[in-house]
């Protein structure tokens, strides 16, 4: 899976300048590669420096010590850069009048006349990226009249329009409900893979990223980048110690954040074999709840068996177990009993 | 009202035609149309006091309304495209501004009694000293935010910067008023009131080629200006020099405003308002389109309101500065509050 490294960075710095003074925003930075055909996902808390790197690969802003290289090469130029990258940023493009259709054909810019002047073959690329990012509905529409996700729909399509191996994206989920993230992610998943593009977006969706990326780069407040198959930091641990610094419990056995502390009310769960499901979902609940599930015998117990294809939770707290149809009853019982 | 381009050109087109013969054929001697024609295109009529008048007044003010609409227009579409700001207008840059210290500079200086005999003799606003001055202040107030451009990084600061100049330089022409005489203060107020007379011959000619440059580089930008409007990290990521873009642009607009202020005075709202009108009528933020189109009808507006001006019949003529802005802004108003089309920014 060694794909040609389209950029690679060498002791890369990245910050800005201020009164003359270098102030690094990112920790260390190891040599970064990106490849073509793969997704990156940048994680990390606010504050970690997620933009700057981006920015600065982009060429964006300058980095304060050593080098990108693009292509090859380092020290392109931003008209040269602008064919190897192409960029969707956070920022709102709000209109002067522009039309979606006007606004994506733009983004042929690096590769049109000095008039801006098209030809066919932009125009063909024009329209396989509309329907890449399925924004043809949108086309006759004011920019300024978008919602976020179409917005985000349409600067993706400029940035497709722009054709460049790689495509950097700074949070693009962020603003868009659940539905469009998941599409969005699934459309750029798919754009790594049939266009063989290389891939790198930032985002604070740590499950969509875990599930989609190819490679993570984990950033923290002042600490090393992390990189690697997003399976191989969780079973290293490293998401787990990342997180635990910013108060944050990571459960590796989910892949998700808990949200809820670890209670001190102590309960048992057993689970019959067809119950897993009803199992995960009840765990949940007595989470929220306060309680701590733990596996020990001589406390209270709730045991999830199946009655006509649907789950029941039997309790026994000591009085020889009680019935209950839904998991609303089971909590509703539970506090009813204040248990210790 | 949905017209295809091409009749919205053809209309606007004709719209400038009509305005431009309103303008030769109204004033305080109202010559009939067919006269006018008959002097433009065999340059004899029964009338040589009306052969003198169009020939020698109306063509070249006629054409100083055109050259003026165009490069006032075209600097408030730089403007508003540069600063991604729908208020922008020429003046934010203080070249306005510094023409007006020039001019102030000639006319208020210390009361010299030699330097107004000068104006006077050679006629207010068409003064070839008065000009100089004029152009010396705007090139220097030009020459300073070009130094000032090329260490900015943001647009915004640039915007800011312009504005702080243009007060400074106000201020500066302010102190100087209030310490001269109540006589050239008013030789001070009637150049500021703008006027499209005055300017022929040698200076109608610098005023063109001026104009002509300053379009020619406003319309070789559009490809530019376009990836402007997507903000400036956008246009940096297509490929866009953002400084060097900068500098063309402001370059561009200081030769256009600079000279028509130096040669006319200040002519407010155009500016500000044509590119608006322009994005209404053709619906679309493509400079290619725009350019034209915003000369087109910066040029129908300053010529009608040149003929306002001399209100047909009256013996005297309003300063066209005022009636820019008297016929001009309501027009705005009137547009933004029946089409939302002009939703600028």
């Amino acid at each position: 899976m060694n794909s040609t490294p389209l950029l690679v960075t060498r002791g890369l710095q990245t910050g800005y300048r201020s009164g003359g003074k270098k102030i690094l925003v990112s920790g260390e930075l190891p040599d970064l590669t990106i490849r073509a055909g793969r997704l990156i996902c940048l994680l990390g808390p606010n504050g970690s420096g997620k933009s700057t790197l981006l920015r600065t690969l982009a060429g964006l802003q300058p980095a304060l010590g050593g080098e990108v290289v693009i292509g090859g090469k380092s020290g392109l130029s931003s008209a040269e850069r602008a064919r190897q990258i192409s960029l969707v940023l956070t920022d709102r493009v709000g209109g002067s009048n522009l039309n979606v259709s006007s606004l994506v054909a733009l983004g042929r810019y690096p590769w049109s006349g000095w008039l801006g002047g098209l030809d066919d073959a932009d125009r063909d690329i024009i329209r396989r990226g509309i329907a890449a990012a399925d924004i043809g509905e949108l086309l006759e529409r004011k920019v300024h009249t978008l919602s976020d996700g179409e917005s985000q729909k349409v600067m993706l399509a400029r940035a497709l329009v722009q054709d460049t191996p790689m495509l950097l994206l700074d949070e693009p989920t962020a603003h868009l409900d659940l539905p469009s993230r998941i599409r969005l992610m699934r459309l750029l998943h798919q754009l790594a893979r049939e266009m063989n593009k290389g891939i790198l977006l930032s985002t604070h969706e740590l499950d969509l990223a875990l599930q989609v990326a190819d490679e993570v780069w984990l950033l923290q407040n002042a600490g090393p980048l992390h990189k690697g198959a997003p399976e191989d930091l969780v079973l290293g641990g490293v998401f787990e110690a990342a997180f635990e610094k910013e108060d944050v419990d990571f459960d590796r056995a989910t892949g998700v954040f808990r949200i809820h502390r670890e209670g001190s009310r102590r309960i048992r769960l057993i689970v019959t074999a067809t119950g897993a499901l009803a199992a995960f979902w009840t765990r949940r609940a007595l989470q929220r709840e306060g309680f701590a599930v733990v596996d020990e015998e001589g406390g209270n117990t709730i045991v999830i068996g199946e009655q006509g294809g649907r789950p029941i939770w039997v309790l026994d707290a000591g009085d020889g177990g009680r019935q209950y149809n839904s998991v609303a009853d089971l909590i509703e019982a539970l506090n009813h009993l204040r248990l210790p | 009202m949905r017209f295809a381009p091409r009749w919205r050109w053809t209309g606007l087109f004709l719209l400038l035609i009509g305005a431009l013969l309103l303008d030769l054929s109204a004033g305080a001697v109202r010559i009939p149309l067919r006269e006018v024609f008959h002097i433009l295109f065999t340059s004899s009529a029964g009338d040589e006091t009306w052969q003198f008048i169009v020939e020698k007044i109306r063509v070249p003010k006629a054409c100083v309304a055109v050259l003026a609409g165009c490069g006032l227009s075209i600097g408030g579409l730089q403007m508003q495209t540069l600063f991604r700001n729908p208020l922008a207008e020429p003046g934010v840059l203080g070249i306005t501004a510094g023409a007006s210290l020039g001019v102030a500079a000639v006319m208020l200086a210390g009361g010299s009694m030699a330097t107004l005999y000068a104006i006077k003799e050679l006629g207010g606003g068409g003064s070839w000293l008065v000009t100089g001055a004029a152009c010396i202040g705007a090139a220097g107030v030009m020459f300073f935010v070009l130094m000032l451009s090329r260490r900015v990084r943001d647009n915004v600061t640039m915007l800011i910067i312009g504005l702080m100049i243009s007060s400074i330089t106000i201020a500066i022409t302010s102190i100087w008023q209030y310490f001269s005489n109540p006589e050239e203060v008013k030789e001070y107020l009637l150049w500021t009131f703008g006027s499209l007379g005055g300017v022929s011959g040698g200076q109608l000619l610098i005023l063109a080629i001026t104009i002509v440059a300053g379009l020619a580089v406003a319309f070789l930008s559009s490809k530019m200006l376009d990836a402007l409007l997507l903000g400036e990290n956008y246009a940096r990521s297509m490929g866009l020099t953002v400084e060097r873009a900068r500098l063309i642009i402001i370059c561009s607009t200081s030769l256009l405003v600079g000279s028509i202020t130096a040669f006319c005075g200040p002519i407010g709202f155009l500016g500000i308002a044509v590119p608006h009108l322009a994005r209404g009528a053709f619906n679309t933020a493509n400079h290619r389109i725009l350019i034209p189109a915003c000369c087109l009808i910066g040029s129908t507006l300053l010529l009608l309101c040149d003929s306002i001006a001399q209100w047909p019949g009256s013996q005297t003529v309003l300063p066209i500065n005022i009636v820019t802005s008297l016929v001009g802004a309501p027009i705005v108003i009137f547009l933004l509050l029946r089409t939302r089309k002009l939703k600028p920014f």
